[in-house]
């Protein structure tokens, strides 16, 4: 057990007319209470970067007096305990993830500085995907990115940006191009995106460049602070431990061997202008929710005795043809004359292109079921779907097929079968888009199954083109009067619609 | 107001009663329309929705905006989920809330896009490392979807832990009547968040706890909560269960198809009851035991080869015959498939 | 030099690792690694006691938080005190 004591206040004047001009930074706790033991130090290895980079991220904290107002995102590496040092707010995340978690907390918390702390294997090797997509969104937080060419928490293995020829436990040979790749440079592929307001490299290999870290990392905060965009510093670090030297040899190291394959640079510094395009707020939870369900709610529904007790239909056609949508003006009248309803699509890419069909239940009591496997109705917009689902519909049962006549080779003795040109109706009216409409038609004067009053209610709330909804409108009665006067049974006309 | 509502247009509208304040998500079938609904409705009126990368990205951009104590929330389906372990160990340790909602569909690998149910151990069991549980709850209709989400939310803030809301693909795509009222829905306090203020200033999120003692004594800690989650929180529901000779046991999709099936079945004068877990972690174990233990044989439905059925097994213990019956690949049995099941059982039983 | 150097530096030695950093990067050369041990078994670094200009440098070059001190000399009474607000200002200018 250590018997060191920890000065919690420093004598700003000592006895002898000295002031302190640099001490312990009020941005570290005093002592490190989240540590097991040696609370008085650091984790980090003598002659560590990253003890140097805390000195510096502390101190700009403390000058730009935003210690109450930043969260520090540590990540996975040796910088994974930074929490144990750094009195601010603070989160831990999984390796590589610190920028998709910072996005998280920034947009929590827009007014507050979110830095995130980062490794090279964290950033540039098991997150890069991360560390691209924030930058490039411009998420408004800042970026320590710690290279040091090796994984140093982990012993020694190789890095994104371990250097041609350097030797690492999983390149014993040296690392080879042919076989590892090169080493990543960060910052000249973050500096290719537009989003980026700073982006600098540093190092840690004398006190001139030192100082110079200290002024960028001191930069990338302040505009962070001043709300600006993106904001990345990389910063070259010596290893020490892993590398196999002494702390002076190995800053050395990080300018005589790093600083040529990563060269220092300021590769992006300048104001960026991203147009907000946002729409501010305009609406609240209970508009949304409620939504187009209040849009209906006023509509008067018409008492209407319903002839079934359960209906299940199944609509079938070609992707274009309006099938999903016929299914969905079918649920939504049942749902207004007070039914029980469900609709159910085939989806995906069947909805793109090929066939589609979807399931309608319109029943008196809930829903079971909602997948339609002996339709009590059958609406079959092509001659594919009227073969592949006629032999499912139940007996005594109903097929609308919306072609003149029905093909040579079918039989569904089971059901009724009835034949209406929908698509040359439709046309005729002037879109032959609303040949569904013109089978729903077909569907209501048939079956009576719902009102066609509440039809052209719903049509009403979803078709907003007046002249549209003026073409639904002679589409149903087309549907309804084809059915009245010429409506073909199986191969025979009658003037019932039924086939006998 | 009752409107005529997708199942996953439901759940955004669950969220946003819920006071859902983020989403973070990526496109994938038959999931997309819950983003689509969150990119919609969230940014109306002040809420966050982001398109992540990725799933990786989207879970751990939750994972960042759940530790500034903000109601946030994701969704995809089985290959997304994959992607999400990672994170939702993470979220778990860290006893971070969050609601993860998983549209099923086929596996393994790219599978499909129909419905499957084969998720289910890797929601219900866990999926990612490390001892822990989701909490998982699963939606049997689209009035569901909003309900079950902001039971979600709720659950997910009480024990500090994602909650999975775990439903397939017919359930997600299909449209029913949505009955949904505003209300004020208050989350707790989370004075354990790190906001960026002088208040949480000392608060750490972390799921690491070096020392061995320390982070057993933090999973000690984390099953107490998980045991106090399986005695409050069991939700199911029976049919036709109180004279029942065979119990038929489904969730989400299956048990709408069960429901009918046992009418059918009824009309045909066979005593069968349905027996729905509405939450599958914490398990209803208790209550199934109890209806099935008056009853003289099981059958389990899934779609997948036997998932749940583990979790019905350990229910009772062996104490009632269980058969199993499944269908994968997208395939979802009608009505008269399950009735023929369930004539078979019973005659079997004669 | 001689009479009062213009800074000096303190050393926590409980702290210091002896890297040696502060004593490589010293401008004046005034720290060095001193022959005993410390409680962790370092030669931890100390002050020679001459010539600190309280540049800083040997601050920012260590890696520990508290590990060095820098103290300037304070301005005559005469001339008013400055406010130590930001350390920031008192970093050296390379």
């Amino acid at each position: 057990m250590s018997t060191h004591q920890v000065m919690t206040e420093k004598p700003m004047v000592s006895t002898d007319s000295y002031q302190v001009v640099h001490s312990k930074s009020g941005v570290f706790y005093s002592e490190y209470e989240r540590k097991t033991d040696l609370k008085h130090q650091t984790h980090y290895c003598p002659g560590c970067g990253h003890g140097v980079i805390h000195k510096l991220v502390a101190e700009a904290l403390d000058d730009l007096q935003v210690k109450d107002h930043t969260i520090l995102v540590s990540p996975v590496g040796c910088s994974v305990f930074a929490y144990y040092y750094f009195d601010v707010g603070n989160v831990q995340v999984a390796h590589g993830r610190a920028p998709a978690a910072a996005t998280g907390l920034k947009r929590a918390c827009p007014d507050k500085l979110v830095v995130a702390y980062q490794g090279d294997g964290d950033l540039a090797a098991i997150g890069t995907a991360e560390i691209v997509h924030a930058a490039n969104r411009g998420e408004k937080i800042t970026v320590f990115f710690v290279n040091n060419a090796i994984y140093g928490m982990t012993g020694g293995q190789m890095a994104p940006t371990t250097l041609v020829g350097q030797r690492s436990t999983t390149s014993p040979w040296g690392r080879r191009p042919v076989n590892e790749g090169f080493p990543l440079h960060m910052c000249e592929m973050l500096a290719s995106l537009e989003a980026p307001v700073y982006i600098e490299r540093v190092a840690l290999c004398d006190n001139k460049n030192i100082m110079r870290a200290r002024r960028a990392i001191r930069k990338a905060l302040e505009l962070q602070r001043g709300g600006a965009g993106f904001t990345f510093v990389e910063i070259l670090s010596p290893c020490p431990t892993i590398w196999g030297k002494d702390p002076i040899e190995a800053r050395r190291w990080v300018g005589e061997k790093m600083v040529p394959s990563f060269p220092l640079n300021v590769f992006r510094d300048r104001k960026v202008e991203i147009p907000n395009n946002n729409v501010p707020p305009h609406k609240t939870v209970a508009e949304l929710v409620e939504g187009e369900g209040k849009a209906g709610a006023h509509v008067a529904l018409p008492h209407r005795q319903h002839l079934f007790h359960d209906l299940g239909i199944k609509i079938a056609g070609f992707g274009g043809q309006g099938v999903l949508l016929l299914g969905q003006l079918l649920a939504e009248m049942g749902m207004r004359e007070g039914l029980e309803v469900s609709w159910l699509p085939s989806y995906g890419p069947e909805m793109r292109s090929g066939s589609a069909h979807c399931h309608v239940c319109l029943s008196k009591e809930r829903v079971g079921s909602p997948l339609v496997s002996r339709p009590n109705v059958l609406i079959a917009m092509n001659e594919f779907s009227l073969h592949k689902f006629a032999s499912q519909v139940v007996p005594g049962g109903l097929i609308i097929y919306s072609l003149g006549h029905l093909p040579e080779d079918f039989s569904a003795p089971q059901a009724q079968v009835v034949c209406i040109p929908a698509a040359e109706i439709a046309d005729k009216l002037g879109s032959a888009k609303v040949a569904n409409v013109v089978v729903m038609g077909a569907l209501l004067e048939e079956t009576e199954c719902l009102s066609p009053g509440t039809a052209m209610q719903v049509l009403e709330t979803k078709v907003k083109n007046p002249n549209l909804l003026e073409m639904d409108r002679k589409a149903l009665d087309a549907g309804r009067v084809y059915i009245d006067h010429t409506v073909a049974v199986g191969a025979v006309t009658q003037a019932d619609g039924f086939a006998q | 107001m009752r409107q005529l509502c997708k199942g996953n247009v439901a759940v955004i509208k669950g969220a946003m009663l819920a006071g859902c304040g983020a989403y973070y998500g990526y496109p994938i079938t038959p999931a997309s329309e819950i983003a689509e609904a969150a990119a919609l409705y969230l940014p109306e009126y002040g809420g966050t929705f982001v398109q992540a990368e990725s799933e990786t990205a989207s879970i751990n951009m939750v994972y960042g905006a759940s530790c500034a104590g903000v109601r946030v929330m994701t969704a995809s389906s089985g290959p997304g989920l994959s992607l999400m372990q990672e994170g939702i160990s993470y979220l778990a340790g860290a006893e971070l809330p969050c609601v993860i909602v998983d549209v099923m569909r086929g596996g393994p690998g790219l599978g499909n896009i129909a419905p499957e149910q084969s998720d289910y151990f890797a929601m219900v069991k866990g999926g990612g490392h490390g001892n822990y549980r989701n909490l998982v709850v699963a939606p049997a209709s689209v009035q569901e979807m909003a309900d079950l989400t902001i039971l979600a939310f709720e659950l997910a803030d009480k024990y500090r832990n994602p909650a999975i809301v775990l439903t397939d693909g017919f359930v997600g795509q299909m449209m029913e009547p949505l009955d949904l009222e505003f209300r004020e829905i208050v989350a707790p306090e989370k004075p354990w968040a790190v906001k960026g203020t002088g208040e949480t200033r000392k608060n750490m999120v972390s799921s690491i706890y070096l020392e061995s003692d320390d982070l057993e004594e933090h999973q000690r800690r984390m099953e107490a909560k998980y045991i106090r989650a399986q005695q409050m929180e069991t939700r199911s529901e029976e049919y036709c269960t109180s004279d029942a000779e065979l119990v038929v046991v489904g969730f989400g999709i299956v048990s709408r198809i069960l429901r009918s099936a046992v009418d059918e079945a009824r009309k045909q004068g066979i005593k069968v009851g349905l027996f729905r877990p509405i939450t599958l972690w914490p398990f209803p174990s208790q209550e199934l035991a109890e209806t099935a233990l008056r009853a003289q044989r099981v059958l389990v439905v899934e779609l997948s080869n036997g998932q749940m059925l583990e979790d019905v097994r350990l229910a009772l213990d062996g104490k009632r015959p269980i058969e199993f019956y499944g269908r994968v690949g997208g395939n979802v049995p009608s009505i008269e498939e399950l009735v023929a099941k369930i004539e078979e059982h019973v005659t079997a039983a004669v | 030099m001689s009479g009062q150097a213009r800074g000096k530096v303190s050393i926590d030695i409980e702290e210091c690792k002896g890297c040696g950093l502060c004593v490589e990067s010293c401008p004046p050369k005034c720290l060095e690694l001193a022959p005993e041990l410390s409680h962790s078994g370092v030669h931890p670094a100390r002050y020679t006691g001459h010539d600190c200009t309280a540049c800083g440098i040997c601050f920012y070059c260590c890696p520990e938080p508290g590990a060095i001190t820098v103290y300037r000399l304070a301005a005559p009474p005469k001339a008013p005190v400055p406010q130590v607000q930001t350390r920031g200002e008192h970093a050296p200018a390379l």
